[in-house]
């Protein structure tokens, strides 16, 4: 019965493939013309179009502007320059007021609850000052820009300009042995990296998907966008004339995200001629039409879907990471805190590279997320320069009033104008963030390719820290 | 004497017979496949049906995996599939598979086609080859606020007749002829409509003998298999995958299915 069954297969099959041989090497054209006829006749029966000529010329027209040879990436640039500068002015006001509320007022009256409560000093200190505090500053820090840019992001994204900006990254990416639509998750990485690696799927070849995948750290996320900001405003506007500083400083970090896609560009095009060689494949991208967005229900969803769980997300890393950050400035050996231990250590290492080891240090305790990487090392440097006077106590994660103060602090730790451009270029070139290593994990199921997407952006950091440092001892 | 509104007679008109079940699907009596080219709407189409919210965007090809959510309408429990967005069922590429692989495999009751009325045409090439493979749909002819925008008039009576399947016009986006496009699944699913899908004609002579002599042997080896001309014509393309099912017995099981569940 079973083999007469598999005598029958074959039997079709090869009638099949006779039949195949008889009808000639036309057969998938002339299959596809009959499909493509008949749906032009139905089409001509049933659609009449008086030909609106003047809405699809006006979207032909904004095409050939936003997609053309001169204007196309000046366009694509004001435009993120537009969407960072209303996240970054507008997230300043809620984010003073959430710090004022969280940081200034809960956590004073948690501190004297728990005094009342007659808590132990190292209990009230791993859960208020550390995972409390860690918690607040992530809230205060993140809920306001990514409130602002997810939704502005969103909007963009209905309105139908990202298909534009693949449109006009293309070439780069194919020049550099890349699949052109790399350009749609390199902008969704400015977001966040590990949504930038998920995006990735829309990549079918394999070898392809992975250099979107490996690359996307070089995207400046939502995470990172605070610490450019900051350090550009102290170190590179505070070398500038007073008049300029601003636009210096903004221009400083404009550079940077620059930068990046330059790394992304350069890694890729490396990629694809070493360990993931092979030919850029084509695909057609249809440009869609521009539709107006949905502003509300655009508000709604990215408020809920992205923003709320990237935060809570953020939430749930930033709490252990506070315990981790008020132990080691805190548990004491020898009189010196591990944290001193380490810095002390670090220090000589560090300096080879124009860094110093607080920032080693609040790189390796801020993996699981970006955005404690400034309080992290604001505290660890009052701690290690033996400043008193500044933040709430030893091993506290605190934010300074005002950028003057926190500039004082950096510049009592031993920062230069050189420490600073180190920092910025480190913080674009080093490890993805633990949710994202994860994220890659699971998307390439490979231990391997998440080391490497792991470890490669601390060696091209290091290795551009540590060229950028001798060439400026050199020439000063 | 009716003294009723006619409208009340319909149950559309009764949207408390329309529960939004999320993703909580245990024991469906049918399945819907959702299918259309890149950014036609499918996925909003799938958040009003299912209450759920699949993010949404103006690109093509976001959908990168199967979403699934439910709905119940008149004490039927349907499960919904968002296939990705294709612009062909005939060549290789992994999201053509899935949504390929579904549509014939998955056996769904209902293959809604959500198309773009501002570009019938390229949409109806999709729309074709999923008519050859089921006999089951309901075109969702979508956006058709921008083609009354572009001035696109599209006869949705006469392009009805031509497929020979239900048309509902809708504006997923504004929420706009959902319940229309419930009432059609519901149709088509229970058998009350019975779709006589609009086949490929203007073969040449040489093929259509070749596609009746292959779908002939292919009947006796799986009696019940719906779609044997299709099948066939794959098969003379030399399509791996379906020589693949024809090898393994696969197609055998899809047709011995349908057999023994003739109700559906």
């Amino acid at each position: 019965m079973e083999q007469q069954h598999d005598k029958n297969s074959e039997n079709i099959l090869s009638l099949a493939n006779n039949l195949r041989w008889d009808l000639g090497v036309n057969l998938h054209d002339a299959v596809v013309e009959s499909i493509y006829e008949d749906a032009s006749r139905i089409a001509r029966k049933t659609v009449s179009s008086k030909g609106n000529k003047a809405a699809y010329n006006l979207e032909r027209k904004i095409d050939q502007l936003v997609t053309s040879r001169w204007l196309g990436f000046p366009i694509m640039l004001l435009m993120l320059a537009l969407v960072f500068w209303l996240t970054i002015a507008g997230a300043n006001v809620p984010s003073g007021l959430l710090a004022a509320l969280l940081l200034d007022t809960v956590h004073p009256a948690l501190k004297s609850f728990a005094a009342a409560a007659g808590l132990p000093w190292w209990l009230d200190g791993v859960l208020i000052d550390g995972a409390y505090l860690a918690m607040a500053w992530v809230v205060a820090v993140m809920l306001p820009p990514m409130a602002i840019f997810f939704p502005l992001f969103t909007l963009l994204e209905d309105l139908g300009y990202l298909p534009r900006v693949a449109f006009n990254m293309d070439s780069l990416y194919r020049k550099a042995g890349a699949h052109g639509k790399q350009a749609l998750t390199m902008s969704m990485g400015f977001g966040c990296n590990a949504a930038g690696v998920i995006a990735a799927r829309v990549i079918d070849s394999p070898r392809e998907r992975l250099i979107a995948i490996i690359t996307n750290n070089f995207s400046l996320c939502n995470g990172r966008w605070p610490t450019q900001i900051l350090i550009a405003t102290i170190f590179i506007g505070g070398a500038a004339p007073a008049h300029w500083a601003g636009l210096v400083s903004a221009g400083a970090v404009v550079g940077i995200a620059v930068l990046g896609i330059g790394f992304s560009l350069a890694v890729s095009w490396a990629l694809s001629r070493s360990v993931l060689k092979g030919e850029a494949s084509a695909f057609s991208l249809e440009l869609p039409p521009y539709r107006p967005p949905r502003i509300w229900q655009t508000l709604y969803t990215s408020l809920i879907d992205r923003t709320i769980f990237v935060l809570w997300r953020a939430i749930v890393f930033a709490i252990p990471a506070g315990v981790v950050i008020w132990l080691v400035a805190n548990v004491h050996i020898g009189g010196q805190s591990l944290a001193e231990y380490f810095i002390r250590w670090a220090d000589p290492i560090a300096l080879l590279f124009g860094l110093n080891g607080v920032i080693f240090l609040a790189y390796i305790i801020a993996i699981p997320a970006n955005e404690i990487v400034i309080p992290t090392v604001l505290m660890l440097t009052v701690v290690s320069a033996g400043l008193s006077g500044v933040g709430a106590g030893a091993g506290v994660m605190f934010e300074l009033d005002s950028i003057g103060a926190t500039e004082e602090v950096l510049r009592a730790g031993g920062w230069t104008l050189l420490t600073g451009v180190n920092l910025m270029l480190f913080s674009l070139l080093h490890n993805p963030c633990s949710t994202t290593i994860y994220t890659i994990y699971k998307e390439t199921n490979s231990l391997k390719w998440t080391l490497v997407s792991t470890f490669l952006p601390i060696v091209l950091g290091l290795a551009i820290c540590f060229f950028v440092t001798q060439l400026w001892l050199l020439t000063a | 004497m009716r003294d009723t509104h006619p409208c009340e007679n319909c149950p559309v008109h009764h949207t408390e017979n329309l529960i939004r079940l999320g993703i909580a699907m245990d024991r469906v009596d049918y399945v819907v496949a959702l299918a259309g080219n890149p950014n036609t709407g499918k996925s909003t189409v799938f958040n009003n049906l299912t209450g759920l919210r699949q993010h949404t965007g103006n690109w093509p090809g976001k959908t990168v995996v199967r979403a699934e959510g439910g709905f119940s309408f008149n004490d039927k429990r349907y499960k919904v599939v968002d296939l990705p967005g294709t612009y062909s069922l005939l060549s290789t590429s992994t999201d053509e598979e899935v949504a390929r692989d579904f549509i014939l495999f998955g056996r769904p009751d209902v293959t809604v086609i959500v198309v773009d009325a501002t570009r019938l045409e390229r949409n109806l090439n999709l729309a074709l080859q999923i008519l050859e493979i089921t006999d089951r749909a309901v075109l969702c002819l979508n956006l058709i606020d921008e083609a009354r925008r572009h001035e696109i008039e599209v006869d949705e009576r006469a392009l009805s007749r031509e497929l020979g399947i239900p048309v509902v016009p809708a504006e997923a986006r504004q929420k706009i002829g959902m319940e229309q496009l419930i009432a059609k699944i519901e149709e088509v699913a229970s058998g009350k409509y019975i779709c006589r899908p609009h086949r490929v004609r203007n073969r040449s002579a040489r093929l259509n003998h070749a596609i009746e002599q292959l779908s002939k042997r292919l009947s006796e080896q799986f009696p019940g298999l719906p779609n044997l001309n299709w099948v066939a014509l794959r098969l003379l393309e030399g399509d791996q995958r379906i020589i693949d099912a024809v090898q393994s017995g696969e197609l055998g099981k899809l047709g011995a299915g349908l057999l023994a569940a003739p109700t559906r």
